[in-house]
């Protein structure tokens, strides 16, 4: 009765990634009312800098109402729909966009196209760059939720770039041509390679080789290169933040074809910590794809309310200029607290310059070096420790062993009881993993639960369809 | 000069360089004709005034006045308390005191004559994204949508563009006031048959853009009974419910269905939006209300691509549970509505000009086909032209709404002051008076040359306009000669 679309399972919501999430409602952390709960470390929200936001709008009590001040009152904010957009908004986020790489790029509001979301922006660029049964290489690990916004409804395919830890997962000259081999086996036609920079969930922004590699294979093999740069607020460390855009700048390719090819999206999700406004937007330099994103654009608005309040907190200069400034110093100090207490646990991890989450090696505490034994030590995380982390299968990472943990969306004090809960476990398996060597004794191993084996055949089972 | 070879961009997709968003139709035109020269009181009174754009602007001051007085539904409350957890608020299922102010105020728009479930309203960024979502999970690409005809244009691009789901017209005539006769359904039914489609469903508007008219209970009675029979959806787009002139003349389908014991009632959704019925379509705020579990689940997930702002939701929340309000609201939007149909009504009647009998919506139907050079699309769009080029008034014409019958015009009256209503009115009146003269005045010469009347017996013919007559008689005869 239903379209085939409504009955796959590309909505993706049977992943690990959002099953975490659904533990966790069950059973959330709070400070006082449910000390024992599960703490969530698997979303990646920005919660450090909201008292700037508010103070603003303390001093700011008529922006988010609708006063005759301004040269729009609710009348005219309420009729507005043009898919153009608020221009005194779009002139806002492209001058904020372009604070954020320091100036050394500018955007032009026209070309410009803003989406309810990153989400919608992603799935709107797959539409007017694939057809159905066309296929976008993504670099390993990606975040979880592109395998619904690339796939579901365009009918895209996603073929991967395998990075590995062997080289901190950087994208190889090598990994790319494999990725784009694998899809010709596959009878794939390749139309692009999306990239999210700074990474999801590696927490690392794309090095200047890693970008020059990407201008380079997409120019010669004529692709289109998607940009999901919704992190780019939040680099706090060297190496700084280097967008597509500037490289092209650099290289004198911005008049050319290439330039063509390069599409950005952005959101302010991520760096200004507003999810719920459902602000995105794709950035363009083909006008064509401007134009078809544009009336595209008519099914995922954004709420003219919503645009007008955001015009006036991004055209205040000192603000963005401090916020900026703040929110980077608040994330090196999170990042640095979460880091240091995996260290003292004995657990590494990649050295992040950026995002909102570490990704955390913990290969040492797995029973076994596969996927299968990822996944019990991920229930074992959630059950037992009380931690909702992101396993790195749902992350279609190569390699088992690796987790996205969160950082930056709850406060200090639980933070450190998270990293408390962590090392205890971390010494209590590690005793148990010398004492059984020692004693040869294996326990058995507690029956899981029927769902973590379908998951992990889930897994695989994607994982050979992709060619992994 | 060497001919340029424009290089195609780097693969793009089918969607994205068809046609199918459909903005290229006349009745995009009339929109740029407008935006070129638009209309104001005093800067541009010759402008072109805009009558192709259903909004309602006549309620405003009532929305005013609430924000006036319920400030702390822009601002989150004191020192912005409420602003950290609106601002992170991303879940699909949206605000709770949302959908529950949602599911009261659909309910309150039909009288409550029909009851509405929270937990089954789907959020969406505006109707168009509900309709689009609908046909995404209702209908495989390649499939059929049955809508009646006369449709809202936008129905091309919304139902078709990124599905790839066809629309086969079910074919309304005016010799009925364009009501939808089982013998239409059928006969759409078997039409997409022929042409290899599978039909999915039957999308309606009700009450209906561009007609302005409520679907008669019986019609919606036949129209479940159809949609039953042959196993497929029905999707009743309500967004105008709130616009009817008189409450008692509205039946939703959740009201059929609610007589039948919601029996087969999985089959069945609806749309609403508040762009109309609140004149707040910048804030996008659509639904899908779906009576099937299945739906529901995927509407949601699928809803993840157009989500509604966290802070229009808020807003929202706090003015649709004010029942105070809301009541108030509708009350008086309604008799607004009413009234100014009555006025342009009367004004084209006036004009000479009929309308369909009309009783809901932001617009009426006009008919001017007894005014057409040619009962075709072309003397349609003629007309339009002179509408748009010496009228300056933008309407839309029937046949962007795929119209069987030549000749009929939306004309919309509530995006306007009543001011400026009235000189639209005028404009149409002087524009039919010189038509009528004009082309008076060519029968009147031919009459003459071949019945050779005296002057003075056809002037007399004419009454009391003789006066002008006479004289334009005169100098076409001097011309003639």
């Amino acid at each position: 009765m239903l379209s085939a679309m409504a009955t796959c399972n590309s909505h993706g919501q049977d992943s690990s990634y959002f099953l975490g999430w659904e533990e966790y409602e069950k059973n959330p952390y709070h400070p006082i009312n449910n000390p024992n709960g599960i703490i969530q470390m698997g979303l990646a929200e920005n919660q450090l800098p909201f008292d700037l936001l508010e103070s603003w709008l303390n001093n700011n009590p008529n922006a988010s109402g609708f006063t005759a001040q301004s040269n729009f009152g609710f009348k005219e904010i309420a009729l507005f729909q043009d898919y153009h957009g608020l221009p005194a908004f779009k002139k806002a986020l492209v001058d904020f966009m372009s604070e954020i790489r320091e100036n050394k790029v500018t955007f032009n509001p026209n070309n410009l196209v803003l989406t309810a979301g990153a989400t919608s922006a992603n799935e709107t660029l797959m539409f007017c760059l694939a057809d159905p049964g066309d296929a976008f290489l993504l670099p390993t690990p990606y975040y979880p939720g592109f395998d619904r916004d690339l796939k579901w409804r365009t009918g895209a395919e996603i073929v991967p770039i395998h990075c590995s830890s062997s080289n901190g997962f950087r994208i190889t000259e090598s990994a790319l041509e494999d990725a784009y081999q694998q899809a010709q086996k596959q009878n794939l036609k390749v139309k692009g390679v999306l990239v999210t920079n700074p990474s999801n969930p590696l927490g690392t922004s794309l090095s200047m080789h890693e970008l020059e590699l990407l201008v380079n294979f997409i120019s010669s093999k004529n692709l289109h290169l998607i940009s999901d740069e919704i992190y780019s607020g939040t680099v706090f460390t060297s190496p700084g933040f280097v967008s597509i855009m500037e490289v092209l700048k650099n290289k004198n390719l911005m008049n050319t074809d290439v330039a063509k090819q390069v599409h950005i999206v952005y959101s302010l999700s991520k760096d200004l910590g507003l999810p719920g406004f459902r602000i995105g937007a794709i950035y363009s330099n083909d006008d064509i794809v401007v134009s078809a994103a544009t009336k595209m654009s008519s099914f995922g608005l954004i709420s003219s309310q919503t645009q007008y309040l955001l015009s006036q907190i991004l055209s205040d200069k000192k603000f963005t200029k401090n916020y900026l400034t703040e929110n980077r110093k608040r994330l090196k100090q999170r990042h640095e607290m979460l880091e240091k207490a995996l260290q003292k646990a004995g657990i590494r991890c990649l050295k992040g310059n950026a995002g909102l989450f570490s990704w955390v090696d913990m290969k040492r505490l797995l029973s076994a070096q596969t996927f299968k034994g990822e996944m019990e030590l991920w229930k074992k995380i959630v059950y037992e420790v009380g931690l909702n982390i992101s396993p790195g299968s749902s992350c279609h990472c190569s390699e088992p062993g690796w987790f996205r943990v969160c950082f930056a969306n709850m406060s200090k004090e639980t933070l450190v009881l998270a990293m408390q809960r962590l090392t205890s476990f971390v010494d209590s398996t590690v005793k148990k993993t010398n004492q059984s060597r020692h004693n040869r004794n294996s326990r058995k191993p507690k029956s899981l639960p029927k769902w973590v084996f379908s998951l992990s055949s889930f897994t695989t089972a994607r994982s050979v369809k992709n060619g992994a | 000069m060497a001919i340029e070879i424009v290089q195609p961009s780097v693969g793009l997709s089918k969607i994205a360089v068809s046609e199918t968003h459909g903005e290229n139709s006349p009745y995009f035109a009339g929109w740029k004709a407008y935006d070129e020269n638009p209309y104001h009181e005093k800067h541009n009174p010759s402008g072109v005034i805009q009558m192709g754009l259903a909004e309602n602007q006549v309620s405003f001051d009532l929305l005013e006045e609430y924000l006036e007085s319920n400030q702390e539904a822009t601002s989150w409350g004191k020192n912005v308390s409420g602003f950290r957890e609106n601002a992170l608020f991303q879940d699909y299922h949206g605000l709770l005191a949302f959908r529950k102010a949602m599911a009261s105020f659909m309910e309150q728009v039909r009288g409550g004559k029909a009851k509405f479930n929270p937990e089954r309203i789907v959020l969406t960024a505006g109707a168009t994204a509900a309709n689009e979502l609908l046909t995404f999970i209702l209908a495989n690409p390649g499939d059929a949508l049955l809508v009646p005809t006369p449709y809202y244009p936008g129905f091309d691009r919304d139902l078709r563009w990124r599905t790839g789901v066809q629309i086969v017209p079910i074919h309304c005539e005016s010799s009925n006031n364009f009501q939808i006769t089982p013998e239409a359904l059928e006969s759409a039914y078997d039409h997409a048959r022929s042409m290899n489609m599978k039909v999915r469903g039957v999308l309606i508007t009700n009450p209906s853009n561009p007609l302005g008219a409520t679907i008669q209970r019986k019609v919606l009675e036949q129209i479940l009974d159809f949609v039953t029979r042959k196993n497929i959806h029905l999707v009743s787009d309500e967004i105008y419910s709130g616009s009817v002139f008189h409450s008692d003349e509205f039946v939703s389908i959740a009201e059929i269905l609610e007589s039948r014991n919601y029996k087969d009632s999985e089959r069945c959704h609806i749309v609403y939006s508040l762009s109309k019925d609140l004149g707040l379509p910048g804030f996008r705020v659509g639904t899908v209300y779906s009576y099937n579990d299945q739906v529901v689940t995927t509407a949601r997930r699928m809803s993840s691509f157009t989500l509604i702002s966290s802070q229009t939701q808020f807003l929202l929340a706090s003015m649709l549970s004010n029942k105070e309000f809301t009541e108030k609201y509708i009350k008086i939007n309604r008799e607004r509505l009413r009234k100014r149909y009555e006025m342009i009504v009367d004004g084209l009647k006036k004009a000479g000009i009929e309308c369909l009998k009309g009783n809901a919506g932001l617009f009426c139907w006009m008919n001017l086909s007894p005014y057409l050079n040619e009962a075709t699309r072309e003397g349609e769009l003629e007309i339009w032209k002179k509408m748009m080029e010496e009228v300056k008034l933008n309407i839309s014409p029937g046949s962007s709404c795929r119209c069987s019958g030549a000749g009929w015009f939306r004309v919309c009256f509530a995006n306007m002051s009543e001011e400026t209503l009235e000189v639209a009115l005028r404009r149409l009146h002087e524009f039919m008076d010189r038509r009528r003269n004009g082309q008076k005045t060519h029968d009147l010469s031919a009459l003459a040359q071949v019945q050779s009347f005296s002057l003075g017996d056809i002037c007399r013919l004419f009454g009391e306009r003789s006066k002008d007559l006479k004289s334009d008689l005169i100098s076409s005869l001097s011309d003639s000669r």
